[in-house]
């Protein structure tokens, strides 16, 4: 965006503190847009009255992110790509994840194609209080034939929903794929420095993103970059190639960069999402585990420093758990809160007999410690101490975990162990077994020391739960 | 009809027209097109135009063909093609390329080198390693264009002084030498290309064995017998008997300029500082994800305990993928961005612990404990990469030095940070028609 402080913004607002926005003041709001968490539209007043309508444009124009953000799909799964502002995600945050695409082609027979396509969209891992999923489907031309492309395609779409990226550079291919497809949005791939008429004569057309690919030659991508401009054509994604080995890998990796930083750094004729691809990896290696860890060796470069949108061929869990915790780790917003709040928590429906299980208010041992026990249909309850955002290890060693912390939590709960439990029992995790005695003291109950890692909780409990006597 | 239309009037007007409207219709003397530009027209506005007049034929020619003239006759005289109405369709008017060049400035921001700190010393120094190894000297973030990266990133392999419990895949690399420290060494650096070893003495810890300091010093000696690569030397992490630890063994270490890990703000640092300092080696300066942190415990290494710039690196703490490598991630790149610009207090190469990764139940357990979870697939595969992982993200946020325990990892780490740091030729496979490609 054009602007970085409140008072730019707050220029361009009424100024009437209507508070319809759900801020009290206008400079309340603008700094709301300025950290990008609400935007001009939220002004209810300048959509709605004409006398500001110029000034919400000019606000809009000068808020807008860096690069472009372009929109693949439609409905719930839908994908937007880029909108990012900074270089480094601690500056502000990074926007819109990356998009994993996974590919099918038109030769793979009926049963092979079907089987990918569930796998890809079915694939889920929980992770801090929801699923991590993959995006998309890119659909290959291998055949080279339109009519066998389009009818792939056409199938594609009959097994799902998620957004498409459909893959040749023959204008005639893409045509026939785009009048079975059209309407869900897809993204074409890819303009070269050939069919660069043709393809943008379908994006204009059928009115879909497009790909511009020009491996390893940024000049010639910007020039592509500016001529679908001036034909009206802005949803575009670049793709410089992406050299799966050696040191044109490297030069792939400073390629990105170098787009990036332009786009950051204001030349909006390069200042769109970037798209990796790869699958690359499997024209270098031969053998499936050595190409598929390749794979995602270089995905994992990619999604850090500036990929978009990618490309890949390995479903095996052991590449798309790694490439989505990544991507995970890399879009989190950095502003978010670490903790949970302290308290006495009900996991299911507990009862007097239920365990009482203690762990820290560091968000990622909570939601962890809660869904490995939630998921096993085991009610308790979950004491969670105020560590600060400490996990467990680190905050027995420096002292955010104590029995007078985990007294005090029970305390504010106003939950006495003997008046609302049958056992006057608290389970420990694993790692915080130096302090048991400290706890028994101090809470006055029995304490056990439970796994160290809570997914083996529920078959810890089955041995241990309830204590022997009473 | 007026004398003078715009073209897009023009269009506008015509467009309307179809086929039971055109009754009656008389078009009378010549049209008279306005078209507004001339020389100076942009390609975009030579495209509009020609889009509009390429509109317009259609139009006029669908209302010669409803007067019953051969019109399609005339487009095939008119253009040499064969019946085809080519001339009809709107092909864009931009008939070659715009010329543009790309152009990015290098970072103006990034004016200060990091340090450079030297690990190991050969005999012309005093010491027995066969080669020194040198972290740091960086001018830009890693691997960027903006500076040449005057050093690679290094891999030093976990070595312990007794049998520990270790994910499956890790333990069935090191079954026939653990409980022998020398000959564990001896295997990391022969087979698996280790840069570096790292002694941990963690029997030493009162919880564990409470091995005496001087009798684990003797471990160091039989590691530095054993092989000739720099090392570094770990105590058990009990802040109360680590400083005496990593004294004896510094003792015995004198010379070869080993890195001491570590010293830390929840124990006495200043022994270890004294230890580095008094025979020779370099110390680790260890916080937990904290900044400022770094900043302090830096700061009193160099001004309270006298510990030259050269001889200090920083581990900033290694949390796994998954498990707060978000924090790690932003901590080091902050760390390292802070330090290009001038952060004396941060400007020292980074370690990293990323054996840590194999804390992550991702990497270790045979199945999720999540009945929602879609399969986790092998183990055997899951966990090299998530050691892989870890790393290479740092790698990426300015991490020079690498503690890593799988050998599969430590290999694959390697070849990517080395081609990242343009160490690898290799023959690439023509991808501009990936697309096709068999795979």
């Amino acid at each position: 965006m054009k602007i970085n402080s409140p008072l730019d913004a707050y220029k361009y607002l009424p100024g009437t503190n209507c508070g319809r926005c759900g801020e009290d003041t206008c400079m309340a709001f603008a700094s709301h847009l300025i950290d990008r968490s609400k935007s001009g539209e939220d002004c209810l007043p300048m959509v709605e009255e004409d006398k500001y309508a110029k000034k919400l444009e000019e606000l809009e124009k000068l808020l807008a992110p860096e690069i472009r953000e372009v929109t693949i799909g439609t409905g719930e799964k839908s994908v937007t790509i880029g909108g990012d502002d900074v270089l480094f995600r601690h500056k502000l945050t990074f926007f819109n994840k990356t998009a994993y695409a996974y590919d099918v082609t038109d030769t793979m027979d009926e049963k092979e194609l079907e089987e990918r396509i569930n796998t890809i969209q079915t694939f889920k891992k929980f992770y801090v209080g929801e699923f991590l999923n993959l995006d998309m489907v890119a659909v290959r031309c291998v055949s080279g034939k339109p009519d066998t492309f389009a009818s792939t395609v056409k199938k594609v779409i009959g097994l799902t929903e998620l957004p498409l990226v459909l893959c040749s550079f023959d204008p005639a291919v893409l045509k026939a794929a785009l009048e079975v497809a059209a309407d869900k949005k897809p993204l074409m791939y890819a303009a070269n420095q050939e069919n660069w008429k043709e393809v943008a004569g379908l994006a204009k057309e059928y009115e879909v993103p497009v790909t511009l690919f020009a491996p390893n030659d940024l000049d010639l991508l910007k020039s592509m970059a500016k001529t679908f401009a001036e034909l009206g054509i802005e949803d575009l994604v670049l793709d410089p190639g992406t050299f799966p080995t050696g040191r044109e890998l490297k030069t792939t990796f400073e390629n990105f960069l170098k787009i990036r930083r332009a786009g950051i750094d204001g030349d909006g004729e390069i200042a769109y999402p970037i798209m990796a691809v790869p699958l690359t990896a499997w024209m270098a290696y031969d053998d499936d585990v050595s190409a598929s860890y390749w794979e995602t060796v270089v995905a994992s470069v990619l999604t850090v420093k500036y990929g978009d949108i990618m490309i890949m061929h390995s479903i095996e869990p052991y590449a798309l758990l790694p490439e989505m915790h990544l991507r995970d780790t890399i879009y989190t917003d950095p502003r978010k809160p670490v903790t949970v709040d302290p308290g006495v928590w009900e996991v299911g429906s507990p009862t007097a007999d239920s365990p009482i299980i203690v762990t820290t208010n560091f968000a990622l041992t909570y939601y962890t410690v809660e869904s490995d026990i939630s998921s096993n249909k085991i009610d308790c309850y979950i004491v969670v101490a105020d560590t600060e955002g400490i996990g467990v290890e680190a905050a027995v060693a420096g002292g955010q975990l104590t029995a007078d912390k985990i007294k005090k939590t029970l305390e504010n709960a106003k939950f006495d162990l003997k008046e609302k439990t049958n056992y006057n029992t608290v389970i420990l995790p694993g790692l915080s077994a130096r302090l048991q005695g400290d706890v028994e003291d101090k809470v006055g109950s029995r304490v056990l020391i439970g796994s160290a890692d809570s997914g083996r909780l529920p078959g810890w409990l089955e041995k241990n739960w309830p204590p022997q006597d009473k | 009809m007026s004398d003078k239309l715009k073209l897009s009037d023009l269009n506008s007007i015509l467009k309307d027209l179809d086929v039971e409207s055109l009754e009656g219709v008389t078009i009378e003397g010549d049209i008279e097109l306005d078209i507004q530009g001339g020389g100076g027209m942009n390609p975009a506005m030579a495209y509009a135009l020609g889009h509009e007049a390429a509109q317009i034929s259609l139009h006029v020619a669908n209302i010669a063909r409803m007067l019953g003239y051969p019109v399609d006759q005339l487009f095939a005289q008119c253009l040499g093609a064969g019946g085809e109405t080519a001339a009809l369709q709107a092909e864009p008017a931009i008939e070659e390329l715009l010329q543009a060049k790309f152009d990015v400035a290098r970072s103006s921001e990034w004016n200060t080198p990091i340090q450079e700190v030297t690990l190991g010393a050969t005999s012309a120094d005093g010491g027995s390693r066969g080669h020194t190894i040198t972290l740091g000297g960086e001018k830009a973030m890693p691997f960027y264009f903006d500076a040449e990266m005057p050093n690679r990133n290094y891999v030093t392999m976990d070595v312990f002084d007794m049998p520990i419990s270790m994910a499956k895949s890790v333990k069935s690399n090191y079954e026939d030498v653990m409980g022998d420290p020398a000959e564990w060494a001896k295997k990391v650096v022969n087979e698996y290309n280790a840069d570096m070893v790292t002694i941990h003495l963690i029997s030493t810890d009162p919880l564990i064995n409470d091995t005496p300091a001087k009798e684990a010093a003797k471990v160091v000696e039989d590691v530095l017998q054993a092989v000739d690569v720099p090392i570094v030397i770990g105590g058990s992490g009990n802040p109360q008997k680590d400083p005496e630890v990593l004294e004896k063994a510094a003792e015995v270490a004198e010379g070869e300029r080993a890195l001491l890990a570590s010293a830390s703000l929840n124990l006495d640092y200043e022994r270890v500082a004294k230890a580095a300092t008094d025979y020779g080696h370099a110390v680790l300066s260890w916080t937990q994800l904290e900044i400022n942190a770094q900043k302090e415990l830096n700061r009193k290494l160099m001004k309270q305990c006298n510990v030259p710039r050269d001889s200090i690196v920083m581990d900033p703490t290694t949390a796994a993928l998954g498990y707060g490598l978000d924090y790690a991630y932003s901590n080091m790149e902050r760390i390292r961005l802070s330090a290009l610009m001038g952060d004396d207090e941060l400007n020292f190469p980074m370690s990293s612990g990323t054996t840590n990764a194999w804390g992550a139940r991702e990497s270790w357990m045979k199945e999720s404990p999540l009945k929602e979870d879609s399969d986790w697939g092998p183990r055997e595969y899951r966990g090299p990469i998530w050691e892989i992982v870890t790393g290479l993200a740092l790698a990426l946020a300015g991490n020079d030095m690498f503690m890593m325990m799988h050998p599969t990892s430590v290999q694959v780490l390697k070849e990517i940070t080395q081609t990242l740091y343009g160490n690898i030729e290799a023959k690439n496979p023509d991808i501009t028609n990936w697309i096709t490609a068999e795979v």
